[in-house]
């Protein structure tokens, strides 16, 4: 059964090249339709390998596939455990949905197949990612999906915009890729190898506390690239220049929860640093605060989503970061569903409405399209945390893991409350003004239902939306058993008491029905309300994040850059030069008159070279 | 069958071909020349093909005595380190001749002249004595200025000029060296001079002695590479040059510098090296670094990657002076890769030269549009250049960080830092070039490159993929002679070389089980 479980990442590895070399002669719509077949084989050959892990007949496995780097040890090779399997189906199930939506999404575009060709990269690349035995082989994914990031966030790269976004989206990434990198370094430096399976089962006695927490802090500087967490986040809002079905699979469900895939997987060093894993929690949580406050007063509805993005990741962040594993995970793949959903409803309503993403310019959208409506109903509902939607139970997962852990982490909990009252407020003023009240679009846009290929996913995924949150609940931890040998020698954190856990269930639910009540009235009016305080106007420029470090790190970087290129190589380094030849044998002159460059400009150089060879000799002959 | 020397004969006799070519045929100067540099090629790939790969001694060895009262001798011979230069050479030659389709003027001369460079490179990397070594190194130098100051562009002169004067000082202390390394291996001998390799092994110094030779050979080599601070000949000599100057230029003439250290300093000088590797391996440092941050922000695109080079020769310099396995196998992978992905991105930006007569990068913008299967042969190339994982650069950079961590951990951090750097500076220039409408009329209604243009590329890419998906097969040749340059090391002086941690013993790992099964596995199947 794992035997072919290398085709997942060969698969659309081949439909990428298929599609990049022939996709033109293959045409519009069949190399789309191409794409997804490779997507949804690979979903199919995995699914009964998955399977397995759910019947308990499976096992986890390491599937040798070639040497790679001889030099260092690192072969190709396949993790194959109930967390890899759990991130492939996240990743073919719904990579799958959502090359099918953008088969009727792409329609007409110039770069069609070039399109899938990313795509199908996208899914390759992100499967060497989870599938690797390695931190070698994982870094190998962790790269390449940053390259299929960078190749469809600027898909439309005349706008020039979407090519600044996907350069600026690269950049950030590999100045968490440098943590990661290090990061490597100490790991092999430290074991001799990057096996999963070797380095987490000597960890406890091969390195120190110190070596561990080193690690684990530069792990998480490459997390925090890829999963947008503080001060590496500013990234992935502009990333929304690339395509919607782009944004949905690589900048919400997929691709930005690696980083704490990442940490998942490497539990068992973040176990053994608990200042690393504090360090994570706070990080996370702030990331969760601050880009919930900067959601509340975007009037993009994708800018919305891509800063509900950065805040739910905030969110697995912090689960992880506190330990709690599996709730980092039940709520990346909660939230993988629902925020593709939305991505993908939001892509519908932008489709519908001539490329409009103001929702300013939006309202009464629900007659006109009624599927996206209720999906994206479901959607609201469920990241807003509301009983008995997916998102109320992961997140209150997470919520209660933090409150648990006692102390200070009372302190995160206690935002990680107020990120989820904010959340619910952003969301409904998203989901009312984009379809309730009246409409508040010019005459000439006609929205519609999207066609089929569009709403088919939007209904898959709506209903793992509401129901894929029941795999994990108090009465019944399936999920919690599913992980539990990917988790093996991690300490289980203590479950909260039923009791306890309700009521702090509730204390969660009310928090998000009051966002909801505060924000429905507000926004369901016939006039948007003024949002033009200084906070309103602060938040929108997301405080100016960007704007500080183009001053603070750009503009002084590339100052630095000048000087060295206009003065230090052509005055310093140069000017010795031409003084020492001067001062040897009045090279200067013999510069200036051979401006011709002829072959007698040599003779008399070497001439000169062999006056230099006479005055060298005789120095260096002064050794022996 | 002296295959070598065949080798290094056969360039030359190309030479001599083209040059005997009719004056008035002057149509046939460009095939002759391309099918003259096929054999060096076929040799090349017969001499990799019968390598024997796990043997770290020399091998296809020949020895003839050439002037016995001064010891020297045509000694050739080839290991797992100047195996791969020679095939990067005898591969680029052809590529570069090829993409010389637009030459013209005084096109014979200029074949003659690349047929002859191509025989001092192949001397270069497998000369044995180091009289003849010194001579190939010289040769190369002839050629290379003729080319530039003959074919270049408009500030040719001022560049060949100081393309000579830096290599030429560079050239007076390697030869003091030499000569100086003669004589004390002809004492010990009993003979007047000696400059075979083999038996200067032998030759004890005291350490004054040594560490001056040590200088002397690599203020040659540093400046051939070119090591920060002696680099600002080489974005003068790219920028000028003709495109398969340039190739050539990057792809191996700056490793002849490299070669050289991993031949020559660390072999012949190991307590000298042992004792100045960390300055070496700090100006390697400040040369990725330094070399990536200028790149940012030249606005000539042929500067920008000639500054790439500078960055990219400091991980081959970082990695060589680690003296770790990883670090020098590394090294080595690197010096390939590089030939290959700047030999690329140099071939590229020649043929839209070609088309447009400008390298500046304001002139462009928007040329995806016009040239899409020009931008994704660019942009595949840059990602090779920055070390995109998959991809042969990586394999090099990945391998040196690591190995290099090891003995020199805070320099490779602060080297890690070259992989932002070199995104910056690529993506930068190709966010500028290619994206964006298009601003420049001139460059509506460019044609796309054609098939002779994707053919000749086309070798580089498949190279450039197999080696970072596969590279197996260069390490197990590379691997067992860099070894041997640390044992040897290790013998002289009181260096240890150092070792990684090897947790596995201390864990009971049914992984290696599983693995001899798979192998076992792959056998039975084949």
């Amino acid at each position: 059964m794992t035997d072919l479980l290398w085709l997942v990442v060969a698969l659309p590895l081949l439909g990428a090249v298929i599609n990049l070399l022939f996709g033109k002669r293959i045409g519009e719509p069949i190399s789309g339709w191409l794409a997804f077949g490779f997507v949804a084989i690979s979903w199919a050959i995995a699914v009964p390998a998955t399977l397995s892990f759910v019947t308990g007949s499976g096992h986890t496995e390491t599937i040798y596939l070639f040497s790679w780097i001889p030099a260092i040890g690192v072969d190709a090779a396949i993790l194959w455990d109930p967390l890899s399997a759990l991130m492939t189906m996240i990743v073919t199930g719904i990579g799958s949905l959502i090359h099918l939506y953008s088969i009727g999404y792409m329609r007409g575009d110039e770069r069609y197949p070039r399109f899938f060709a990313f795509m199908n990269l996208f899914i390759a690349s992100m499967m060497i990612l989870v599938l690797a035995a390695n931190y070698a082989v994982m870094f190998v994914g962790w790269e390449l999906v940053g390259l299929s990031s960078y190749l469809l966030i600027s898909f439309w790269f005349t706008k020039p915009s979407a090519a600044a976004a996907g350069k600026k989206a690269f950049i950030v990434n590999r100045i968490g890729d440098w943590g990661f990198i290090v990061a490597l370094m100490i790991i092999f430096i430290s074991f001799g190898t990057f096996d999963f399976h070797t380095v987490f089962a000597s960890a406890p006695t091969a390195i120190t506390v110190g070596t561990a927490t080193a690690i684990t802090l530069l792990l998480f500087v490459g997390a925090a690239g890829k999963s947008a967490q503080l001060p590496l986040h500013i990234w992935l809002p502009d990333a929304m220049e690339g395509p919607t079905p782009v944004s949905a699979l690589i900048h919400a469900a997929t691709m930005v929860t690696a980083g704490v895939f990442m940490i998942a997987r490497s539990a068992v060093l973040f176990e053994m640093a608990p200042v690393a894993g504090a360090i994570v929690a706070v990080v996370g949580t702030a990331t969760a605060l601050l880009a919930a406050l900067i959601a509340i007063s975007q009037t993009d509805i994708k800018k919305v989503l891509a800063y509900s993005t950065i805040s739910q990741l905030g969110y697995m962040v912090l689960g992880v970061g506190v330990g709690a594993y599996t709730a980092g995970i039940f709520h990346l793949t909660t939230h993988a569903f629902f925020k593709a959903l939305l991505f993908l409803g939001a892509g519908s309503v932008i489709h519908a409405m001539a490329d409009e993403q103001d929702m300013r310019k939006m309202g009464g959208l629900r007659k006109n399209m009624p599927i996206t409506f209720i999906t994206m109903g479901a959607a609201w509902l469920a990241i807003s945390g509301i009983f008995p939607f997916s998102g109320f139970w992961s997140k209150d997962e997470i919520l209660a893991a933090t409150f648990a852990k006692g102390g200070g982490f009372i302190l995160l909990w206690g935002v990680g409350l107020l990120v989820a009252l904010l959340t619910a407020f952003y969301m409904t003023r998203l989901f009312v003004m984009t379809f309730l009240g009246k409409p508040r679009w010019s005459g000439d846009v006609q929205p519609h239902e999207s066609p089929a290929t569009m709403t088919i996913p939007l209904v898959v995924l709506g209903f793992f939306t509401v129901s894929v949150g029941l795999i994990n609940t108090p009465v019944r931890l399936a999920f919690e058993h599913f992980l539990e040998s990917s988790f093996e020698g991690v300490a289980h954190i203590e479950a909260l008491t039923f009791g306890s856990f309700s009521i702090l269930a509730t204390v969660a639910l009310v928090v998000a029905v009051v966002g909801i009540a505060w924000a429905w009235p507000k926004y369901n009016t016939d006039e948007l309300p003024a949002e033009d305080g200084k906070f309103w106007q602060r938040s929108l420029l997301a405080f100016g994040v960007d704007e500080i470090y183009g001053r603070t790190i750009v503009a002084p970087g590339k100052k630095a850059s000048e000087w060295a290129a206009d003065s230090m190589d052509p005055k310093v380094i140069d000017g010795a030069a031409h003084g020492i030849g001067r001062g040897i044998s009045g090279f200067g002159s013999v510069l200036g008159k051979m401006q011709t460059g002829q072959v007698r400009g040599y003779a008399g150089v070497l001439a000169v070279a062999g006056a230099i060879l006479i005055i060298v000799f005789v120095v260096v002959g002064g050794g022996f | 069958m002296p295959v070598l020397s065949i080798l290094i004969v056969l360039p030359l006799v190309g030479a001599i071909v083209v040059g005997l070519l009719p004056r008035h045929r002057t149509e046939l100067v460009y095939p002759i020349a391309l099918a003259m540099s096929i054999p060096p090629l076929a040799a090349a790939l017969h001499i990799l093909w019968y390598f024997n790969a796990g043997d770290a001694s020399f091998q296809f060895g020949e020895h003839i005595v050439l002037v016995e009262s001064f010891g020297i001798s045509w000694t050739l011979a080839v290991d797992g380190i100047s195996l791969f230069m020679v095939v990067l050479t005898a591969l680029l030659f052809p590529i570069s001749i090829a993409a010389s389709h637009s030459i013209t003027d005084r096109a014979k001369t200029y074949m003659v002249l690349m047929l002859i460079l191509e025989t001092g490179v192949l001397g270069v990397f497998l000369s044995l004595d180091l009289f003849v070594f010194f001579a190939f190194f010289e040769i190369v130098l002839i050629p290379m200025y003729l080319l530039i100051s003959m074919w270049g562009s408009e500030n040719r002169a001022y560049a060949s000029l100081k393309f000579v004067l830096f290599t030429a000082v560079g050239s007076a202390f390697l030869l003091a060296s030499i000569v100086a390394l003669g004589v004390l291996t002809g004492e010990q001998l009993g003979t007047l001079v000696n400059f075979d390799f083999r038996n200067m092994l032998s030759v004890e110094f005291s350490s004054t002695t040594e560490l001056a030779l040590f200088v002397g050979f690599a203020i040659a080599f540093a400046i051939k590479i070119p090591l920060f601070p002696f680099h600002t000949w080489l974005p003068d000599a790219h920028t000028e040059a003709p495109t398969a100057g340039s190739v050539i230029l990057a792809g191996v003439l700056l490793k002849m510098g490299t070669y050289g250290f991993l031949r020559f300093n660390l072999t012949l000088f190991p307590q000298a090296a042992v004792d100045l590797a960390i300055p070496l391996a700090i100006l390697g440092v400040i040369g990725i670094v330094y070399g990536a941050a200028v790149a940012i922000v030249q606005p000539d695109i042929k500067r920008l990657i000639a500054y790439s080079s500078v960055s990219h020769m400091g991980f081959i310099v970082l990695g060589t002076f680690a003296l770790t396995t990883q670090g020098l196998s590394g090294s080595v992978v690197l010096m390939i890769s590089h030939g290959l992905t700047t030999g690329a991105l140099f071939l590229l930006i020649g043929m839209v030269y070609e088309r447009t007569h400008t390298r500046k990068i304001a002139d462009y913008g928007g040329l995806a549009k016009v040239m899409p299967v020009y931008a994704g042969i660019f942009l595949f190339s840059a990602f090779a250049s920055a070390g995109l994982p998959g991809l042969s650069g990586f394999i090099g950079e990945f391998t040196i960080l690591i190995g290099a961590y090891l003995s020199l951990p805070v320099l490779t951090i602060i080297a890690g830092s070259g992989v932002i750097l070199a995104a910056i500076y690529l993506l930068w220039a190709y966010e500028r070039v290619f994206t964006g409408p298009v601003t420049n009329s001139k460059l509506e209604g460019l044609k796309d490159l054609g098939f002779r243009e994707v053919a000749i590329l086309a070798p580089l890419i498949v190279l450039i993929i197999g080696i970072g998906v596969y590279p197996k097969p260069v390490f197990d040749r590379v691997e067992p002679s860099v070894e041997i340059i640390l044992d040897r090391i290790e013998a002289e002086t009181e260096f240890e070389v150092p070792e990684f941690a090897r947790v596995s013993d201390l864990v009971d790992i049914d992984y290696e089980a599983e693995r001899e099964v798979s192998d076992h596995d792959d056998g039975e199947e084949g």
